[in-house]
């Protein structure tokens, strides 16, 4: 046995002998989890908290998810962070629309949850009558942990999901 | 600052309605009929070279329902002015634009006509500029509801009714009781 390989491996080589025994979906999760590619969707100041948890120190790249991309075409887990006025509304639904599956959308803070203050004829009450929303985070602004909280809360219910199960039904005939 | 109240109450004797000081802001109250003139006049003349604002009130349920707000600043030669210019108008009527005299009023002007519907007379450009076109109401009117109306414009944007259940607390003037004096919220439907 050469030394190397023991040295290196993170599990018991002499034992599993290069293989490592999963489930599908466990393997697929895994990876999409902690390689989640944010579309930042900064409205208001909620954006301003969002840069600050990709900066050093919160650091979103703790946990995957520092890859801000602004094209909706290489993006995956759409972080809408802002008031959404009904004249942003349908721009917001068309980057969403335009971004790959699977996708997943946090709302960040009370704006984007509910329409948060602003009980007013300018603004769409809630994300959530466009699009479908995963994790809702408290706060006007949230704290950049609030987010990662969210970012956490995101990662397990992607772990939890039937994603080869929901692949082979996708490519099933209707 | 009051020579400036002197030398437009000599120029433009009859149109000066009425003059408020506040704590050394000078509001002049102006007819409608010579407000474009005293504008002029203000920035040619007086050395009101800078447009702060132009809003507008509506007092529904007097007459006339519409006034016009003017914040007007003197910057030149280290002087630091500030006159108000109010006038007064009916319904049906249009302002006047003073965007020939300060470029800036277009867009101060398109807010007002957005928010509150109130035309210009000689405004060159004038569409909204916050809401979109196509949007059938004029949000600032005090007959508009706090919680907005629903209205559709496809492909462009839509609007819906804000919940207002619990709130805000919209207090009126009145003998009635506390519920009626501080609703839950106030419908305008």
């Amino acid at each position: 046995m050469p030394e190397t390989i023991e040295q290196h491996a993170a599990y018991d080589s002499k034992i599993e002998g290069n293989i490592i025994f999963t489930k599908v979906d466990t393997a697929i999760n895994w990876m999409r989890k902690n390689s989640l590619w944010p579309m930042p969707m900064g409205l208001a100041c909620c954006a301003i908290e969002l840069m600050g948890t990709g900066a050093s120190r919160f650091d979103i790249a703790r946990f995957g998810a520092e890859v801000m991309r602004f094209s909706p075409r290489q993006s995956d887990v759409m972080i809408v962070a802002g008031t959404v006025t009904y004249k942003m509304a349908l721009a917001v639904k068309r980057v969403w629309d335009q971004m790959p599956g699977p996708k997943w959308c946090i709302a960040m803070g009370a704006c984007a949850s509910s329409g948060g203050m602003y009980r007013s004829y300018a603004v769409l009450q809630g994300i959530d009558n466009l699009i479908p929303v995963d994790v809702y985070v408290s706060g006007c602004p949230p704290r950049p942990e609030a987010l990662l909280e969210g970012l956490m809360k995101l990662q397990d219910k992607i772990a939890k999901s039937q994603s080869a199960v929901a692949h082979f039904d996708s490519e099933k005939p209707a | 600052m009051n020579t400036v109240l002197s030398i437009l109450k000599d120029r433009f004797a009859g149109a000066i309605l009425d003059h408020v000081e506040f704590r050394g802001e000078q509001t002049v109250i102006v007819e409608k009929a010579k407000a474009r003139d005293i504008l002029r006049y203000c920035r040619d003349e007086l050395g009101f070279d800078y447009l702060i604002d132009v809003s507008s009130l509506d007092h529904l349920g007097t007459e006339p329902r519409w006034e016009m707000v003017y914040e007007l600043y003197a910057l030149g030669n280290g002087a630091r002015h500030h006159l108000r210019v109010k006038y007064s108008f009916p319904e049906g009527e249009k302002a006047d634009s003073v965007s020939e005299i300060w470029p800036t009023a277009g867009w101060h002007e398109r807010e007002v006509y957005d928010m509150m519907g109130i035309e210009f007379e000689g405004l060159a450009d004038h569409r909204r500029i916050l809401m979109w076109e196509g949007y059938p109401y004029f949000p600032l009117r005090k007959d508009f509801p706090l919680a907005g109306r629903p209205s559709e414009m496809p492909d462009v944007a839509f609007t819906n009714r804000a919940p207002l259940a619990g709130g805000p607390f919209v207090t009126s003037p009145t003998s009635a009781t506390t519920v009626h004096r501080e609703p839950r919220s106030r419908e305008m439907d």
